[in-house]
């Protein structure tokens, strides 16, 4: 049988179906005892609308494996932050073509310039502080001139 | 591929079972908090935590409907995507803070019941965030100000003895930066631009200073503003604060004109009917 941790490690994010939630760092923690499966999951941003799809989905999935007893928290703290987005996580955000965030926690004192996630030509800029969901912002390719979405750091 | 086709969100939604049925209106959604401490720290007086997440839950519950008031309206798309995005993320907050608020003053109420079911003076907003913006200059200018407000405000919150109110702060002051920045950006583009922009830009800031005064700005929020109005060639207005209506003002629920419009535009539909689920 698989495991509650299994089963919830699986469940695509909404806005990012080709990753998963734990890909993201959506999901914190999986607790299983006596039979009954406590999951929890953090926002990534406060107004996040994904967050009800997500638990309906980890319930519905969970409910689906044989978990009768499911229950779904939310978690404020620590607030989640793009360096929680796994290293599997970045390289299939690259392969779905949308550039994934740099380091926030990181040394990084001179913004470094965004790849294009297309022909990889550094030479892109920014055209929106924001995009088509909270955690993206707006850049074009000035070589290949594709527009392209990449997770802002946060 | 099999897991990638299971992902359908029509689908998803067809998927109800017994407790799916959603109320019409508002969120609807579960309890934002769910799973949260709901019980007050013994240390903590409930009453005016209570209060304090409401005022802070009303001014982005009201401001958040204003900006979503530009949403059709705005000069460019980019500008229309980063306010309803901002828009989102206060109404975010708001969802959070009002949830706050009703576990505080426990009784019984929820999220909804507070956004949709109040009347005007129960509203603990600031009046600044009720006045309908005239125009782009004043929308970005105002943005600002309540940026640097919030979020110095906030700031101080990420410390304060209810956990959960921290924890919301500090989720919440990440995205104020980005907001502020963004609104700062616009007001030195603005002010420091042409003859014309930068007239409707101090017309602007001069329009809403009377409302400025009831926010009780901190030294830091008013030093990140000077610098903003020196980089964008702007002179702080020194109009004296709106005065309060028999000492009331937008934290004792005594509101401007504007508000009962907001609230009418906000609440009617689901006062109309307010059984109603889907």
């Amino acid at each position: 049988m698989v495991s509650a941790r299994e089963t919830a490690e699986d469940v695509p994010d909404p806005e990012f179906p080709a990753l998963t939630i734990a890909d993201l760092g959506i999901l914190r923690d999986v607790r299983e005892a006596d039979g009954a499966v406590t999951v929890t999951i953090t926002p990534t941003y406060s107004g996040c609308p994904a967050m009800a799809q997500i638990a309906a989905d980890l319930r519905r999935r969970l409910e689906r494996a044989g978990f009768r007893d499911v229950a779904v928290r939310t978690e404020l703290s620590p607030p989640w932050t793009t360096d929680w987005i796994t290293p599997e996580g970045r390289r299939k955000l690259s392969e779905a073509g949308i550039a994934p965030p740099g380091a926030h926690g990181g040394p990084v004192l001179v913004p470094l310039s965004v790849a294009c996630p297309r022909c990889g030509s550094r030479n892109t800029r920014e055209l929106s502080r924001f995009s088509g969901t909270a955690c993206k912002a707006l850049y074009q390719c000035q070589a290949c001139r594709e527009p392209f979405e990449r997770v802002k750091e946060y | 591929m099999s897991e990638q086709s299971e992902f359908d969100a029509y689908l998803s939604l067809a998927d109800v079972t017994e407790d799916d049925h959603r109320w019409a209106f508002g969120t609807g959604f579960a309890d934002p908090l769910a799973g949260l401490g709901e019980a007050v720290p013994p240390d903590v007086d409930p009453a005016a935590l209570a209060e304090r997440c409401l005022a802070l839950g009303d001014d982005a519950l009201i401001y958040s409907h204003r900006l979503q008031q530009w949403v059709t309206r705005a000069p460019e798309l980019e500008e229309e995507t980063a306010l309803a995005n901002i828009a989102l993320d206060l109404l975010g907050q708001a969802r959070l803070l009002l949830t706050r608020a009703a576990q505080a003053e426990g009784r019984g109420r929820d999220e909804d019941q507070l956004a949709f079911f109040r009347d005007e003076r129960e509203f603990r907003n600031v009046r600044l965030v009720e006045r309908a913006d005239a125009d782009f200059a004043e929308l970005t200018a105002r943005l600002l100000v309540f940026s640097a407000w919030r979020l110095a405000l906030f700031d101080r919150l990420t410390a304060d003895s209810d956990p959960v109110l921290a924890a919301i702060a500090a989720k919440a002051v990440k995205e104020l930066t980005y907001h502020r920045d963004y609104a700062a950006a616009w007001v030195i583009r603005l002010g420091d631009g042409t003859d014309y922009s930068h007239a409707k830009t101090q017309a602007a800031l001069d329009a809403l200073w009377p409302l400025v005064g009831e926010l009780d700005l901190d030294a830091d929020a008013a030093a990140y503003l000077d610098g903003v109005f020196a980089e964008a060639t702007l002179t702080r207005p020194t109009a004296p604060a709106l005065a309060p209506v028999a000492g009331k003002t937008g934290r004792d629920g005594t509101h401007t004109e504007a508000m009962g419009y907001i609230l009418a535009e906000l609440q009617s539909v689901a006062r109309a009917n307010p059984e109603a689920t889907w």
